[in-house]
């Protein structure tokens, strides 16, 4: 076998290995596509008033600082402070809760994780699956087709309605097979995923803020290393000239 | 007759005459890069020295600027990151640099070790060359391994807690043994900052002389090539090897074309990938470590998964971890395990061919093991692979004496 062959066979070998079938299907629902556009701006805004109207009580992020959110997203920082800001603090701290740890575990029986790094931990479409999938079971009380049993309460149960469980039995178990929206919202199921979306799209920003910074700039990296390469591969051409 | 040398050029010549009084420079460039000759038919597999030396760079300046705003404490060690990432200008560059820079230093590595399968690098004399590259990847594991648990995450956390563990699998001392590593019951804050001197210290100079060992003994008989012949035995009637080229300027040329084109893979991935999918920066290390809370599916990062799956096909704890041991100890004896009377892939025949082939395959395999959830079926796979894995060194020892060689050439092939 000649050398140029076995590479070739070598290589394809290796690449079947590569996507050789390891992952089993993990547990809990399939996740749905966020389609996060993280440098969609004014989604990221509406997701900021969202975040703080509805998260920012009971979850802390506090890795992140007003000032940096009101650079980012193009906002005054006075807009930000009338807007976005509920608590007795100044623009460039964090966005901390006042709810003490402590408390937090005795009123809640468990303390909510901070988000600064939820997308980065759970990924978008986790986020926006677990958003979309909330119901009211037999007890009454919420639960979660994401996350089985969480202890969050819905907190966008005016916005999205009261989704309902429909059963099926799968190999002798009794499971959830699809929700249906036993009572309506305020917004259509589609607004409501248009809604999630901008949470979301503001958590993936919040997760890594410069983001959009980094693929920028790798942008102006990358054309600058291929011209360099360019240079560099004819520099070698020319001092081989002689060898070859 | 030459130009009338300037003044300027003069004045350079003086000087440098002045140092080479005091300091042989100029002698040590000659001996080392100009003077040094080369087997002129170096192919791809020849990039990853320059490139490997130039991700320790990397590395190095990168650690630098993290050292100056990373907080080695259990208290403050993960928010001092997000820090860096967020509050620090250019942090988020600085630490991607040095995420990015850990795995690309095993992919270089892991090449360059193949290079050597495949043209027989490691035989005589160039085995104490081997043998140094090997302490420099067992220092190599040690620092990526310490500096993986300094962002505190949970997997940094947790994946120290098992790989430190192991060492209680050891009879007697075990226990005493795991206390001491951790200097607490517990991995805890004393642990984090042991590591951390480790890792920023002690490690580094250790991979720094070892290099220069590793240098030092390649220089002494030259670097092999694709065919696996010594380019020495082949001189002209003034003593130079007809087949070599002086390693300055053509060798330093061609590298610098080939960091480019590692730059370009490598700048990709950080700026555009720099988790790889979980795979260089792992999703549950982005929860900062909690002893109380284990997270559902512990593994190590992808460059020691192999050994972590070796690790995992044995049933019982201490003779994995022997095994697991004796994966990586085995690899120091390659240049007396091989016995074929050609160094090379290309004439050695098939079954040479085949051998190396299928150990890749079984390295990558276990690689993807490793890190998977641990299936009855996927352990059984683990245990197959294994034995193809020590197979390879075994077989390698008893066929290589007798098996049909092809003619070598009188000189290098282009």
């Amino acid at each position: 076998m000649n050398n140029k062959l076995f590479s070739v066979i070598f290589s394809l070998a290796v690449a079947i290995a590569l996507v050789g079938p390891l992952f089993a299907a993990g547990g809990g629902t399939a996740l749905q596509h966020a389609n996060v556009n993280v440098r969609d701006t004014a989604a990221v805004q509406r997701g900021a008033k969202l975040f703080v109207n509805y998260c920012l009580s009971c979850h802390s992020a506090s890795y992140m600082r007003y000032n940096r959110l009101a650079e980012d997203l193009g906002l005054d920082e006075e807009l930000v402070m009338d807007n976005l800001v509920f608590a007795d603090v100044k623009i460039g701290e964090t966005m901390d809760i006042a709810m003490r740890p402590a408390d937090a575990e005795a009123w809640l029986g468990k303390v909510p994780p901070d988000l600064s790094l939820i997308s980065r931990s759970r990924g978008a479409d986790w986020l926006y699956t677990y958003m979309l999938t909330f119901y009211q079971d037999e007890s009454g009380g919420w639960n979660n087709l994401a996350l089985p049993n969480a202890s969050m309460p819905h907190v966008f149960w005016q916005l999205q309605g009261i989704q309902k469980p429909v059963y099926a039995t799968h190999d002798g178990m009794e499971v959830v097979d699809r929700l249906t929206l036993g009572k309506p919202g305020l917004q259509s199921p589609e607004e409501y995923e248009g809604t999630v979306r901008d949470l979301v799209t503001f958590l993936d920003y919040l997760g890594e803020p410069a983001k959009v910074k980094r693929k920028n700039v790798g942008v102006w990296v990358l054309l600058f290393l291929a011209l360099f390469a360019l240079i560099a591969y004819a520099l070698k051409a020319e001092y081989w000239r002689d060898v070859h | 007759m030459a130009k009338p040398a300037s003044t300027l050029a003069r004045s350079a010549d003086a000087f440098m005459g002045w140092i080479d009084k005091r300091l042989p420079v100029t002698a040590f460039w000659n001996a080392t890069m100009t003077g040094y000759l080369a087997p002129k038919n170096f192919n791809f597999w020849y990039y990853m020295g320059s490139l490997a030396l130039f991700v320790l760079v990397i590395q190095v300046l990168s650690g630098i600027f993290l050292t100056m705003h990373y907080k080695p404490s259990a208290e403050e060690a993960f928010a001092s990151v997000e820090y860096i990432m967020r509050d620090v200008e250019w942090g988020w560059f600085i630490r991607y640099l040095h995420s990015t820079g850990a795995s690309f230093f095993f992919i270089v590595v892991y090449l360059h070790m193949f290079r050597s399968l495949l043209y027989g690098s490691h035989r005589a004399p160039r085995e104490l060359v081997w043998v140094f590259g090997m302490l420099i990847y067992l220092a190599l594991m040690a620092e990526a391994f310490m500096g993986y648990v300094l962002p505190w995450g949970q997997m940094s956390y947790w994946g120290a807690q098992v790989i430190i563990n192991l060492f209680g699998a050891i009879p007697t001392i075990g226990e005493p043994l795991t206390e001491w590593i951790r200097g607490d019951f517990f991995l805890s804050d004393a642990t984090l900052n042991r590591f951390f001197a480790l890792h920023v210290i002690a490690l580094p100079l250790a991979i720094f002389g070892l290099v220069l060992m590793h240098l030092v003994a390649l220089r002494e008989n030259g670097s092999n090539n694709p065919d696996g012949i010594e380019i020495k035995e082949n001189k002209d009637e003034n003593g130079i090897p007809v087949d070599g080229v002086p390693f300055h300027p053509y060798y330093t040329i061609k590298d610098i074309f080939g960091v480019a084109m590692f730059l370009l893979v490598f700048t990709f991935v950080l700026f555009f990938w720099p988790e790889a999918g979980g795979l260089f920066l792992e999703h549950d290390n982005f929860v900062p470590a909690n002893p109380l809370v284990t997270p559902e599916h512990i593994k190590p990062v992808w460059y020691f998964t192999p050994y972590y799956a070796i690790l995992k096909a044995v049933p019982d704890k201490l003779m994995g971890v022997i095994l697991m041991g004796l994966s990586v100890v085995i690899l120091f004896f390659l240049p007396w395990l091989d016995r074929s009377p050609v160094k090379s892939i290309r004439y050695k025949g098939l079954w040479y061919k085949i051998m190396v082939f299928t150990f890749a395959i079984a390295f990558i395999r276990l690689g993807m093991l490793g890190m998977a959830e641990g299936t009855p079926a996927q352990t059984i796979e683990m245990r197959v692979w294994t034995l193809v894995y020590f197979a390879f060194f075994i077989l390698l020892y008893f066929i290589s004496p007798g098996a049909k060689t092809k003619p070598l050439p009188e000189r290098l092939t282009h």
